[in-house]
């Protein structure tokens, strides 16, 4: 450290003024860019902080306005909030439903991309380009008729099976597309090597491939969740019991009989509603690690 | 190949079959209720002139415009990209927590998150307006679209932080060191640097998250589209259309509509990003 | 024993990677590929491997025929360039993993793993990921998972070209022990004439998917089949000058020498010759190229000497090895002297000396 301050100012003193003077201007600019990477980190951490105060505080508040505020602490409004009897149940129905699509989207997903990033057929890309933009449309409320019609014919209509189906149908070609980028990034010798030794294409998906995009799946299989978690329409639509409901539609039957929201409970619901994505988030981070690897590669 | 067969048939049962239904009523005056809807009849391309002749499809889609500009690509992608480049080589409690918020924002479900959202930008107990010592300002209602912009870019952000967060670990550090011997700014860096290397993760992103953006509909938890309709983005319009409004033909036809629409935004993103390459090469 | 009948592999676009190529490699055999980069030895090797299917032609291991069987069933193992060890398995499950798809069972497998890595001075290592290992490491558990299937072929595509230089001089030595204790019939990819003659037995020369030339090092260095062959072995490359037969004898470059076997009057030939069968003289000498020293390279117990020498026929570089000490000082003139009876005489490429 001190050798290196030395060093420094030896070499300052040695040099022309001109050039000592840029090596200071320099050293500001550096130290600038410093404090203004902090800011901005600081600023950044502020505005995604601030809305989530209210969730923080108002479940324990026993006066919850709409003002994130300190509160005046208790525990009733999670009393109050396990007397409505579709709390519960709607939280089972979401883990069904999302656990559901999480499962049928990582395995399809994942079967697909590979195949796709393995084969070179004209058209591919252009094909998952159209599958993409169509998933945007009809996960769109326009058409909630037609899905709806064909949960009928289907006798999918209040069932979960009706709306794992439809979920996942709208979230998988994103899954393919993203998960294909993954798979692109694999090297294919290992998969080479597996086949010289004999193992048959399954046996190479399961030993090889899946192993090796692990945090890719765990990627989706999250994002696929928290997607299902926070649906809205979809079940609206296709679930005629509230027995059956998820806690995303069950959140908005917490009105009073006036009409108006009944903040003690929406906001307790919301963060009893928030907890198991939140820890899901964190349990699959930690264990395979959490990223969109990205990037198509040519 | 068999690989592919379950997901096409998931698909094309629960995807491209509704999809095509959708397209197929854009044609027809079908409605929810009335005489229309059991009985609709072929109207051709009548909904097609209606709706580019419609003041408020126009309206909508310049509001879609900008919701997707300032929020998707101002918003998230610049803003994710910011945080990814400030982030990049840091490790430790602060990058975990500014990751970590961000990544909330992202994985908290919709109907929480609007809550949210009307609770922070509450005009007379809103926690934004007790900060700023501005009580009574009204931002849900004098600037619905500057709210959900910021709304998305907020609910968003962490998709392009983590997307570009990985193409940035794949700048090989020699190439920005070589660039900074050279005498680089940080701009010239970027665009000498690191935007040739990392232009295949911002096609990816741009194309997904533009996609997502125009037909986000949650932000209609929040605004409804109002006031008089000052923030009616295209899926708001459609749904207050088709399902509100029961004109279920007519939204279908826009559905398509903004499906031709996202068409060309992606043909677009593909000219720009692989053209320019294409050119270097 | 592998034999090709007029292998051919054309991929999309129309690249004859490998052309009508037909090779017969006997068993026990240590088998070089050689050629420059893009020649075609990836894909003839994972032809054999059966990761490329052929356009045309037969690929036989012992009496089967195994063009149309795939790869697993050919019995063979492929050591790739890039090792493809699978990161998230130890040393002990990727060398174990060709027992595990055969069904061996576990116990057995990790028995025969822990066997086959002592063999090879990894038993220390068998806990460990590839990320954890050194190059070389990595390249021994890449032959140790190869090893412990007992396959009847071997196939190494580059194995050592991930190495640094003092490792892969100790990996030759030791992949060559390894190859004549096991005695299993050996296909070797490499762009490294030098590897080439060090270890194979016989050596294959590829060009744009065919074969130029098949013969032992010694052949194939002292008696290159073409100028093609001449030019690429050989780790400092052979003269080759354009000469013209005359008077009963032959020009090269300002060069009066003896007419060689094999050649008439009149004829314009190749001259090869390496440079150390070239001797120096600062005396001028009627058989001698004249020319300036222009680079003295040392080569560490001799020095690489090269002349510029010019002459009606244009300006030409003439290369001469050196003992220590005998170096000529850059500048100065100086002769090359050719050892005659080592001269190799080339026309339309091909070689013409008997
Ligand atoms: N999958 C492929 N598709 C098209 N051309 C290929 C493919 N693999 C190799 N080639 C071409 O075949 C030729 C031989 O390649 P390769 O066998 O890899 O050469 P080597 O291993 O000798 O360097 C090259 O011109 C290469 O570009
Ligand atoms: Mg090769």
């Amino acid at each position: 450290m001190t050798v290196g301050q030395e060093h420094d100012q030896a070499v300052t003193r040695a040099v022309p003024p001109a050039r000592a003077a840029r090596a200071d201007t320099g050293r500001v600019r550096h130290a600038m860019g410093a404090i203004g990477r902090a800011t901005f980190l600081a600023a950044v951490a502020g505005f995604f902080a601030l809305p989530l105060l209210w969730l923080a505080t108002a479940p324990f508040d026993a006066h919850p306005t709409i003002t994130a505020s300190f509160p005046e602490f208790t525990l009733n409004n999670f009393r109050s909030l396990l007397d409505n009897p579709y709390v519960l149940t709607s939280l089972g129905n979401s883990v069904l439903q999302a656990a559901g699509s999480a499962v049928l989207v990582v395995v399809l997903a994942a079967l697909a991309a590979y195949a796709l990033s393995r084969v070179r057929i004209p058209g591919r890309d252009a094909l998952l380009y159209v599958l993409l933009l169509l998933s945007s449309v009809v996960t769109g409320t326009a058409a909630m008729v037609p899905i709806f019609e064909l949960a009928t014919r289907l006798n999918l209509i209040d069932t979960h099976l009706g709306v794992v189906l439809t979920l996942s149908g709208g979230l998988l070609p994103a899954a393919i597309f993203i998960l294909k980028d993954f798979m692109d990034g694999t090297p294919t010798s290992y998969e080479e090597s597996a086949r010289v030794f004999g193992a048959s294409p399954l046996q190479i998906l399961w030993h090889i491939v899946v192993p090796v995009i692990r945090p890719g799946l765990a990627t989706i299989a999250v994002w696929a969740v928290a997607s299902v978690w926070g649906s809205f329409l979809t079940p609206f639509i296709l679930l005629r019991s509230p027995e059956k409901s998820p806690g995303a539609v069950i959140l908005y039957t917490l009105y009073t009989e006036g009409g108006s929201p009944r903040l003690d409970l929406i906001s307790t619901f919301s963060l009893l509603y928030s907890l198991p994505v939140v820890l899901m988030y964190i349990f699959v981070s930690r264990k395979y690690g959490f990223r969109f690897h990205g990037g198509i590669k040519r | 190949m068999g690989f592919v067969f379950p997901a096409l048939v998931l698909i094309g049962v629960f995807l491209i079959f509704p999809a095509l239904w959708t397209i197929y009523l854009g044609l027809t005056d079908f409605r929810l209720t009335g005489l229309a809807a059991a009985d609709p009849q072929i109207v051709g391309v009548d909904n097609y002139t209606a709706a580019l002749g419609d003041e408020r499809f126009h309206t909508s889609l310049w509001l879609t415009v900008q919701f997707v500009l300032g929020s998707a690509i101002i918003g998230q992608a610049g803003l994710g990209f910011s945080i990814a480049w400030a982030l990049r080589n840091r490790t430790g409690p602060v990058k975990r927590v500014v990751e970590g918020l961000v990544l909330l924002a992202w994985i908290l479900p919709s109907s929480v998150v609007a809550f949210l959202w009307i609770a922070l930008l509450d005009r007379d107990q809103g926690t934004l307006n007790a900060l700023l010592h501005m009580p009574g300002f009204a931002w849900l209602l004098d600037h619905p679209m500057l709210s959900i912009i910021v709304f998305n870019t907020w609910r968003g952000t962490a998709f392009s932080m983590m997307l570009y967060g990985a193409a940035l670990e794949n700048v090989p550090p020699s190439h920005l060191e070589t660039a900074r011997l050279a005498g680089a700014s940080t701009f010239q860096q970027l665009r000498d640097v690191v935007f040739p290397r990392i232009r295949g993760h911002m096609l990816t992103n741009l194309l997904l998250i533009s996609l997502w953006t125009f037909n986000d509909f949650t932000s209609f938890q929040i605004t409804a589209g109002g006031p008089e309709g000052r923030s009616e983005i295209l899926p708001v319009y459609i749904y207050n259309v088709a399902l509100s409004g029961g004109r279920l033909g007519f939204g279908a036809a826009v559905s398509f509509l903004v499906l031709l629409i996202n068409l060309v935004l992606a043909l677009v993103y593909l000219r720009l990003l692989r053209g320019r390459r294409g050119a270097e090469a | 024993m592998i034999s090709l009948h007029g292998l051919t592999k054309e991929f999309p676009g129309g690249v004859k990677a490998v052309d009508a190529l037909d090779l017969e490699i006997a068993d026990g055999e240590f088998f070089a590929l050689l050629g420059p980069s893009g020649c075609g030895k990836t894909t003839l090797l994972r032809t054999i491997a059966g990761l490329e299917t052929p356009t045309s032609g037969r690929i036989t291991i012992g009496n089967n025929d195994v063009t149309g069987l795939p790869p697993g069933r050919r019995d063979v193992a492929m050591v790739f360039q890039d090792y493809a060890l699978f990161p998230h398995m130890d040393v002990t499950a990727n060398i174990a993993y060709p027992l595990r798809i055969k069904k061996v069972p576990r116990a057995e497998r990790e028995a025969k793993a822990a066997q086959t890595a002592s063999r090879l001075s990894l038993s220390e290592l068998l806990a460990r990921r590839p990320g954890q290992l050194s190059g070389g490491q990595q390249q021994r558990v890449a032959l140790a998972r190869a090893i412990a299937c007992h396959p009847t072929v071997f196939l190494f595509d580059e194995p050592l070209s991930n190495l640094d230089a003092r490792m892969r001089l100790e990996a030759r030595t030791f992949l060559k022990r390894l190859q004549r204790e096991l005695a299993v019939t050996t296909v070797f990819v490499t762009h490294d004439q030098s590897e080439a003659l060090a270890m194979a037995d016989r050596i294959a020369v590829m060009s744009a998917g065919r074969i130029m030339q098949v013969g032992t090092p010694s052949e194939v260095f002292q008696r290159p089949s073409s100028t093609f062959v001449a030019s690429f072995i050989g780790s400092t490359p052979m003269n080759l000058l354009p000469g013209v037969v005359k008077d009963g004898t032959l020009r090269v470059a300002g060069a009066v020498l003896p007419l060689p076997e094999g050649v008439a009057g009149g004829e314009e030939v190749v001259y090869g010759l390496r440079p150390e069968y070239m001797d120096l003289s600062v005396t001028a000498r009627e058989d001698a190229f004249a020319g300036h020293v222009s680079v003295v390279e040392n080569l560490g117990t001799s020095f690489l000497v090269t002349l510029e020498v010019t002459c009606d026929s244009g300006e030409h570089l003439v290369q001469a090895v050196v003992p220590e000490d005998a170096e000529p000082a850059p500048g100065g003139a100086a002769w090359a002297v050719p050892r005659h009876p080592r001269a190799l005489v080339y026309r339309d490429g091909e070689l013409v000396t008997p």
